[in-house]
């Protein structure tokens, strides 16, 4: 059985950055271990998307979050060139409309200039408003953050993986790590439902449940990780109300603010709620009708006009890992030597990830003698998937030339061709997903992502499913159970043998 | 600069179900240079996966299936030569003047770009999702719109799941009910916020009564819980007002939701030409002979107003296609003056939205609130029937022929009125 150099316990923004970090050099062969059957289902795929400037958090009480974050900032607009990930810079207004919040906000200012966050700076009434016309215009002013952005977090785990798997990374989908096997106080690796998988360095990036990871080998035992759940709307593509900055309310005590964002799709999207849950509650991506309640009533404060309610295509939730009081715990430990702790990575993680990635890197130097070799040959690239969405007719007509399967639309809502599901079908098992779902293309190429949230097109793709992967229409895997429960005619007949018994 | 395929016709149908097939052989009948487009790789449109009767009764004075329904127009089509393309998506529409539309279009052959003096819009109608009935909780696998459900079992043979929640009793609703009944699914509930049945009566009675599924009315599904699969839903009553009374939760065990919550105009490509909507039909406003506010495109079936029955999805993409014809002939709809029609008491909508009064018109509309023994109105022009029932789930039709609405000066209004009023 192969040994590997290091382990990475899951596979979201953060195990999939470290992976890429990893896979620069030669005499670090890197495993990624995801339990779910695809990369990024976890904490990375429900949350706001933003890519934070690094105003928010406090120098004093967060040095690292601060630091990292602010460097995370930077090193995404690298990443998302490199990796060709959907991403925007359009910078943020936190918005204040009572005198209160206004001292509230000013305090953001001062962390901006210990954190070296650039041109952060409050703007009022004229200037909010030139920056962003839907914003209320009772609202007195904000701090306005230019070098805040938006990605694609599903799609920037997914482009990552994809890129440290062809610098060497091996992932593992539906394998679920349930211990760290530690001899003579040194890791030596992972069990798993689909047995021991051999490592010298073991990295928990497990996200909700980097705390059960971590407390398997018994360090910082006072760890644990709290799921702060965020609900959602999401809108039609096609309302008017669709605000060019990022948008959102002064933090308090309780939550960072409700974001009101125009995501990297084009779609309005108001959140999040903020609601601590009990810490085996790590599934509970439940929306509720007093979140969303709570998501109107918030937006209403900073918009000018709300859009309509039949205009929601989508509600959802996501859970961040909160650690107590609020602190990463990045660490390599020497007892037992090999163990990483990349956890309770909550907001900015998603910022942060890159930066986190190269921190990391540096505890595992500190602690371990890694004596890294530079492979010679790294490639730092990756294309997205080719799209016919978005693109001129005369465009459109040469991607056809190329592949007649850009011709065959099969999601109207968001236009997807043929070509693009198939690809993602060859990508997913390029990168070694076994059970290739519906969602999974979902992600990948956003077919059921639009308004009629695939009725028309969700058949259509799981037929390919089937016929790429030969498993029956009826089997093919939705999320997490299959898209019918038998064939019609063989069920029929098989009720009609046994009454006739 | 390209050297994208060029055409012109006199009309472009974008869509091949019933409407947009009546409409294209009508059109073809008339003389009119005409192209067919559907964007899947079948025409039909959704008859094609309806195996259960209802259609024809009143186009055929026959009761067929929706398969046999639509076969009789693909035999028209092909004695009569239209000429269409399957699995051509319509990327966008052009409007550069009044009498030249161009309708892109993505094929496996390439993007064409057919330049047509008139289009007709019969892409139907879209499903509404479980988001935007607001149901909360839970996202996982064994959530399906009916027409999602229909197309698995009908086309492709596959049975989405066995103990089955249907949101909605619209016409939809109901056969989807029976349908999973019929396979030996079991059903558990039909669930209706509405104090009364959204569908025909005689669906209520053939595919719930029939079958011993319990049709729970003043009701809804407010969340819905699983891990993997569907596990349960919960439901509660509603007031008058449709906010759920605390205290009257219960769950219902299931695998499977089936969301029949009602269909919506599929107008897209239509908005983006900023046409004009009517917000109680969700389509646009058209006139007598089914013109958009902008001119030379007309829409017809669905992507109009929700219809009851393909009939009369059918008689509009023929009326459609006459209006094309007059489009063309006259360089636009000769009329005098448009007249608004008005809905009065109880009409919650009515198609079409202005008249010229120049021509006889078949006005469809629907009530707001189910009643018993009134007069159906247009007082304008002395119009008077009555109905021992109007429901919101049948359309009322009137029949105007065009002596009784030149009696008409400014508008004519649809009303309903007690008998006693």
């Amino acid at each position: 059985m192969h040994r590997y150099r290091v382990a990475i316990v899951g596979a979201g923004i953060i195990g999939a950055s470290i992976a890429r970090i990893l896979s620069m050099y030669e005499n670090i062969d890197v495993s990624l271990i995801e339990k779910e059957p695809d990369v990024g289902w976890g904490v990375s795929k429900a949350n706001t998307a933003i890519i934070h400037p690094g105003h928010e958090e406090d120098p004093k009480s967060y040095p690292l979050r601060a630091r990292l974050c602010r460097e995370g900032n930077e090193l995404w607009r690298e990443w998302v060139r490199e990796l060709d990930i959907p991403a925007k810079w359009p910078g943020e207004l936190m918005v204040f409309t009572s005198v209160e919040e206004e001292k509230a906000a000013e305090k953001y200012i001062e962390f901006a200039k210990v954190n070296k966050v650039p041109g952060v700076r409050v703007v009022y009434r004229e200037e909010l408003r030139a920056l962003e016309p839907t914003v209320n215009p009772d609202a007195l002013g904000a701090v306005y953050a230019p070098t805040a952005g938006m990605i694609s977090p599903m799609e920037a785990v997914i482009a990552i993986v994809e890129n440290a798997v062809e610098n060497g990374v091996k992932l593992f989908t539906e394998t679920e790590v349930f211990n760290v096997r530690v001899s003579a106080n040194r890791v030596i690796g992972v069990d798993t439902n689909r047995g021991f998988i051999e490592a010298d360095i073991v990295i928990n990036a497990a996200g909700l449940y980097a705390d059960k990871i971590s407390n398997v080998v018994s360090v910082d035992t006072w760890f644990f990780i709290k799921p702060r759940r965020g609900e959602y709307l999401l809108f039609d593509e096609d309302v008017d109300i669709k605000p060019t900055r990022i948008l959102h309310t002064v933090p308090t005590l309780v939550t960072k603010g409700v974001y009101v964002v125009t995501t990297v799709h084009g779609n309005l999207m108001i959140g999040p709620t903020a609601e601590d849950l009990p810490v085996d509650a790590k599934e509970a991506t439940s929306t509720t009708r007093e979140g969303l309640e709570y998501l109107w009533r918030e937006a209403g404060k900073i918009l000018k006009v709300l859009p309509l309610r039949s205009r929601v295509i989508r509600t959802f939730a996501g859970l961040r890992p909160e650690p107590p009081n609020g602190q990463w715990l990045i660490k390599a430990y020497d007892s037992p030597w090999g163990f990483v702790n990349v956890a309770g990575t909550r907001s900015p993680g998603l910022t942060a990830a890159p930066a986190i990635a190269l921190h990391v890197l540096e505890q595992m130097k500190s602690v371990f003698d890694l004596r890294l070799v530079k492979k010679e040959k790294w490639n730092p690239f990756r294309k997205d998937i080719v799209r016919v969405r978005n693109r001129s007719i005369e465009e459109i007509d040469r991607l056809v030339e190329t592949n007649p399967d850009y011709g065959e639309i099969l999601c109207y809502c968001r236009m997807v061709s043929k070509a693009e599901v198939i690809e993602a079908i060859k990508r997913m098992k390029a990168i070694g997903v076994k059970t290739i779902t519906v969602d999974g293309i979902k992600f990948r190429t956003y077919a059921g992502m639009g308004k009629c949230q695939g009725s028309f097109c969700r058949w259509r793709v799981a037929l390919l499913v089937s016929k790429y992967t030969g498993v029956p229409l009826e089997s093919v895997v939705v999320k997490r159970s299959s898209y019918g429960v038998g064939d019609v005619k063989l069920l029929l007949r098989v009720r009609t043998a046994k009454g006739q018994g | 600069m390209s050297n994208l395929i060029e055409e012109r016709y006199d009309v472009v149908v974008i869509g091949g179900g019933p409407a947009g097939i009546a409409a294209a052989i009508r059109a073809t009948e008339l003389g009119l240079k005409t192209i067919l487009l559907e964007n899947r790789d079948v025409l039909g449109g959704i008859p094609l996966q309806c195996v259960h009767p209802g259609f024809g009764l009143h186009y055929f004075k026959e009761d067929l299936t929706g398969t046999q329904f639509i076969h009789r127009f693909f035999e028209r089509m092909e004695r009569i030569g239209v000429e269409y393309i399957t699995s051509a998506h319509v990327h966008s529409i052009e409007y550069r003047d009044y009498m030249e539309k161009v309708v892109n279009v993505i094929t496996r052959k390439g993007v064409l770009r057919l330049y047509s003096k008139t289009i007709i819009y019969t892409v139907g109608a879209r499903e509404r999702t479980l988001f935007e009935i607001g149901v909360v909780g839970d996202r996982p696998d064994g959530i399906y719109t009916a027409g999602e459900a229909q197309t698995m079992m009908d086309i492709y043979g596959v049975l989405p799941g066995k103990d089955v929640v249907i949101i909605g009793s619209g016409d939809v609703g109901l056969i989807m009910a029976r349908r999973f009944a019929l396979e030996g699914a079991r059903v558990k509930a039909v669930i209706e916020i509405m104090p009364y049945p959204g569908g025909l009566m005689r669906n209520v009675v053939q595919c719930l009564r029939d079958f011993n599924i319990p049709l729970l009315l003043s009701h809804a599904v407010i969340s819905i819980a699983g891990k993997k699969r569907v596990e349960k839903v919960t439901v509660v009553k509603v007031d008058e007002g449709f906010r759920p009374i605390p205290g009257t939760e219960f769950e219902i065990a299931c695998d499977t939701v089936v969301i029949a919550a009602g269909l919506r105009p599929n107008i897209d490509l239509l908005e983006r030409l900023s046409i004009a909507i009517d917000p109680a039909t969700g389509g646009p406003m058209v006139n007598e002979l089914l013109e958009t506010s902008i001119p030379g495109i007309f829409v017809a079936g669905n992507a109009l107003v929700i219809n009851d029955l393909a009939d009369y999805v059918v008689e509009q993409g023929e009326k459609a296609a006459e209006g094309a014809k007059i489009f063309i002939e006259n360089s636009g709809i000769p009329a005098e003056e448009w007249k608004p029609v008005k809905r009065g008491r109880n009409i919650r909508l009515a198609i079409p939205h202005y008249i010229s009064g120049e021509r006889s018109v078949t006005i469809l509309a629907r009530v707001a609130k189910p009643e018993q023994r009134v007069f159906v109105e247009v007082p304008e022009v002395g119009y008077k029937t009555f109905h021992m029932a109007v429901r919101p789930a049948e359309m009322i039709r009137l029949d105007l022929s065009k002596d009784a609405l030149s009696k008409a000066e400014k508008s004519v209004t649809i009303e309903v009125k007690p008998i006693a009023y």
